[in-house]
């Protein structure tokens, strides 16, 4: 394939100019021979002291390797080659174990995603924290313990002294990653990594986060900030490196890059967030224009821009269609309907009297952060769990009331869409027999034709059909999953998370097929997500959910410009947004 | 708060919820204790013949021995009396008579228990610790010693007991008489006998142990260790151990079985006295009473180990302590 050529932008001139970069890199290329993948082909990187450089780009651009090459940890059988590499004023090129082992937590501290599985889940956090300072041996054994608790209470955790003794499942997300970063910044390093810092927090707590690493920045701490989301990185970095397929594409302030980018990959990836200020359009929206650059991953399954684009799709003519239910007998009441549904779970109220109704054609958003009863009622509205109070009606009549013999005959009416389709399909099933599985009653050569056409309603080839779970791309396993879910020709689709998992080109190209299918099929969707643009732009009407409660409830373009409750508005506060 | 939200579950036969868990593991021990009591007093039961030849079983049958088994096992008094009498007996510790030997089972195993414990912890400790030494030295490392440890774990786990002992036998002490042949006098004569009956746990446990270490390695939190600049040898030590002993320590229920089975051929084997022994013998023997009485103290042993591996499991995983 053709080189990308890298753009760089005229950049003022830099006030560290005269301290020389903690780090850097020039042409630094990372392949793993046992793989024969090549994850970084010629990347240059400078780190200057106190400045924030932040690394963007999808999954699989290689934008986490590079950051670990630079303190030796790209991965075992991992092979780094650089025509300069200078780290911390020495060498790196020359750097043993020994070497590499005396700068890392000392030079550089690592933040990851996740504290819950970052941090040991069998050692206390005041236990990893000390291990910082023993390995290079900050402060004296005895001042050890209050220098701990100096570090927790400097991130902001309350109670530091009981903090340090429990266990990171037993702090809530945003204290275990405040736990996290105390433990990176221990011996007091003169950069931090942050791999994706906060990927897994809710938006209020990910602005704490935010917060939290600019004052470190403040306190003249650099920091290399990875992340897939560009809204997060303009809220710290001064410099942005967009990467993809290994290579740097676009680099300058994070100005320039993100108000004005000059690569068509940069605005490919600005045009894909959605946002939840901006109303969605009712046209082709939030795809970014299908073009070579756009290939989202350098992995070996043919990436989503390879297959035809989902405006590509059989038009509703080839596709046999359920009848039109406008035309039908049925009044036009709510496809399905809840009234003060309740569930709890031992004395915690997981729902508490939750009403909504859910019309043809419709979508209903619910946003909550986690913990918010998003899930316990997707789980009511499929009938899956009983409430404690209140009932689900499905078209006027009893759903969540009936014994399960009675509602099985109607399940096909009501379909799911999970997050992760890698969990909820079994692995050993090819495409094939995930798709036509529901299609049991059909003839054997009929089903095969029927799966086939649900594929390519969903964008898919047919060459696909041979294929399990793990052969595919995420966008391709979220595209199966609507497809099973369309084989039962479902009145609801209920959307748990759909897309959380997938990159934002990939993101926005699902949300489209959603939405196209929901215009030919007039199918209701419940779309729960934890991410307000996803919402915003999918959305009619919008519930927002806290603690089980429905605080706030309206028309999505009401509710997200106009919020009433100042808890949508403190949620609409903590969004990150791109400078505009 | 409303309802309990188990009323949707279909009720299931175990201890409700009420009670701790301490108290449930206490409940299920004495219900396991009990159920190997019973299965044993079945088998003498439904076992063909007369109960009274079958207790006599090889032994000398004089007309005052059997009128001693009746008086003793109430044989001439309804059944259901006979066995509470049976179950009462168990409970004050009396394991019963054996009428070959015309001594009380208790006694008999009572002197054979030394050996055996010290044929099983020496086994088990040679399993452990050289599972433990070949998984640290091999895991993630480069592949050649990995898998020649790998081969010979393998062969460890597949030859039986017996052969892995006259391989021993024949090298260490008819070859190169370093050890004694037989008997247990001297502390030299445990060391065969415990790597014949060790080997194959060091197999297994080495195995689980190394993909445990593997795939803890490979978790972020092996990641943020290495990144605070400690050694791959303290990252392993100090983290990756602990998670790969979880699933070892699910197998030390397995290897406890390994152990008090493989005790019966390798105490016969080795010429050792011990538990092992007195099974073989009393089976072979038909001394009933005896083999009863074995059965319930395995039962005993399996209990006593099940319950210290679930205080292990909480000690180790602090996730279960608050669960």
């Amino acid at each position: 394939m053709t080189e990308l050529a890298i753009i760089r932008a005229h950049s003022a001139p830099d006030p560290a100019a005269a301290a020389p970069p903690l780090v850097a890199v020039e042409d630094l290329r990372v392949s793993f021979p046992a793989s024969g993948v090549e994850a970084v082909r010629g990347v240059s990187l400078s780190i200057a002291p106190g400045e924030c450089v932040a690394l963007v780009g999808e999954s699989g651009s290689g934008k986490s390797v590079t950051a670990r090459a630079l303190i030796g940890l790209a991965g075992p059988g991992a092979k780094v080659r650089a025509s300069a590499f200078r780290v911390g004023g020495g060498d790196a090129l020359t750097f043993g174990p020994r070497e590499w082992r005396r700068l890392r937590g000392r030079f550089a501290g690592l933040v990851l995603q996740d504290a819950l599985v970052s941090l040991d889940p069998l050692r206390t956090v005041g236990a990893e924290i000390t291990e910082v300072l023993a390995e290079h041996d900050v402060v004296p054994r005895q001042a050890r313990p209050e220098r701990v608790r100096s570090l927790l209470e400097a991130v902001g955790i309350p109670d530091p002294e009981v903090r340090a003794r429990q266990h990171p499942h037993q702090l809530s997300g945003g204290l275990r990653q405040r736990a996290l970063i105390a433990s990176a910044i221990a011996a007091e390093p003169e950069l931090i990594i942050a791999d994706e810092p906060t990927t897994a927090l809710d938006v209020t707590v990910q602005a704490q986060i935010l917060r939290l690493l600019a004052d470190r920045k403040a306190a003249g701490t650099a920091l290399l900030m990875i992340s897939h989301d560009l809204a997060v990185v303009a809220a710290v970095a001064d410099r942005v490196l967009v990467m993809k397929e290994g290579l740097v594409v676009e680099e300058g302030p994070a100005r320039d890059v993100l108000t004005a980018p000059r690569h068509d990959y940069t605005r490919a990836l600005l045009a894909a967030v959605p946002s939840a200020l901006q109303p969605s359009t009712s046209g082709p929206s939030v795809s970014p224009a299908p073009s070579a650059s756009a290939a989202p991953s350098a992995s070996a399954v043919p990436s989503a821009s390879a297959v035809p684009s989902a405006s590509a799709v059989p038009s509703a003519s080839a596709v046999p269609r359920r009848p039109d239910r406008s035309h039908g007998a049925a009044p036009r009441g709510p496809v399905l309907a809840a009234g003060g549904l309740s569930v709890a779970y031992g004395s915690r109220r997981a729902v508490d009297d939750v009403s909504f109704r859910l019309h043809a054609g419709e979508t209903l958003g619910v946003v909550g952060e986690s913990g918010s009863g998003k899930t316990t009622l997707a789980r009511l509205a499929l009938g899956l769990l009983a409430p404690d109070a209140g009932e689900v009606t499905l078209r006027g009549g009893p759903w969540s009331g009936l014994p399960e013999r009675r509602r099985r005959p109607l399940r096909p009416a009501v379909q799911v869409i999970a997050q992760n389709p890698l969990d909820s399909f079994d692995p050993r099933h090819t495409v094939d027999r995930l798709v036509a599985d529901p299609l049991f009653a059909l003839p054997r050569r009929r089903r095969r034709e029927r799966a086939i056409e649900l594929l390519g309603r969903v964008g898919l080839p047919p060459e696909l059909l041979g294929r399990r779970p793990r052969e595919l791309s995420g966008g391709q396993r979220q595209r199966v999953a609507i497809a099973r879910a369309l084989a039962f020709r479902p009145e609801v689709l209920i959307c748990d998370e759909p897309v959380s998992a997938l990159d934002v080109s990939i993101q926005a190209q699902v949300l489209d097929l959603l939405a196209e299918i929901q215009a030919e099929d007039g199918t209701a969707l419940l779309f729960i997500s934890h991410d307000l643009g996803v919402v915003r732009h999918l959305s009619d009407r919008v519930l927002v959910m806290k603690d089980g409660r429905v605080v706030e409830e309206g028309d999505a373009g009401e509710v997200f410009h106009h919020p009433r409750h100042p808890y949508t508005r403190e949620l609409l506060a903590a969004v990150p947004r791109l400078p505009e | 708060m409303t309802g309990p939200p188990a009323r949707r579950r279909l009720p299931a036969l175990r201890a409700p919820a009420w009670l701790g868990a301490p108290v449930r593991r206490l409940v299920s021990a004495v219900a396991v204790l009990w159920a190997a009591a019973t299965t044993a007093y079945a088998a003498l039961l439904l076992a063909p013949g007369d109960t009274v030849d079958i207790l006599v079983g090889d032994g000398a049958d004089t007309p005052e021995i059997r009128a001693q088994i009746v008086a003793e096992w109430g044989l001439d008094r309804p059944e259901a009396v006979r066995y509470l009498s049976y179950l009462g007996r168990l409970l004050h510790g009396d394991l019963g008579r054996s009428y070959q030997l015309q001594r009380d089972v208790g006694e008999v195993l009572a002197g054979q228990v030394g050996p055996t414990v010290r044929l099983t912890l020496a086994a088990a400790a040679v399993g452990v610790v050289l599972a433990l030494v070949l998984a640290v030295a091999t895991a993630g490392r480069s592949v050649w010693p990995r898998r020649i440890v790998s081969a010979a774990e393998l062969v460890a786990v597949s030859v039986p007991q017996f052969v892995i002992g006259i391989v021993l036998l024949f090298v260490f002490s008819f070859s190169l008489g370093w050890f004694p042949v037989s008997g247990a006098a001297d502390p030299q004569a445990l060391v065969l006998p415990a790597l014949a009956l060790g080997l194959p746990v060091a197999g297994v446990l080495g195995q689980v142990l190394r993909e445990g270490l593997e795939r803890a390695l490979e978790q972020p939190f092996a990641v943020t260790a290495r990144s605070r600049g400690l050694s791959e040898r303290a990252v392993v030590a100090r983290h990756a151990l602990r998670h790969a002993l979880l699933p070892a320590v699910t197998l030390t229920g397995w290897f406890t079985g390994v152990l008090l089975g493989g005790a019966v051929i390798t105490e016969a084997l080795f010429g050792r006295p011990g538990l092992g022994r007195v099974t073989m013998q009393a089976v072979s023997a038909k001394d009933m009473p005896v083999v009863m009485a074995v059965v319930i103290l395995s039962a005993a042993v399996y209990v006593t180990i099940s319950a210290l591996l679930d205080l292990a499991y909480r000690l180790i995983d602090p996730r279960l302590r608050s669960a």
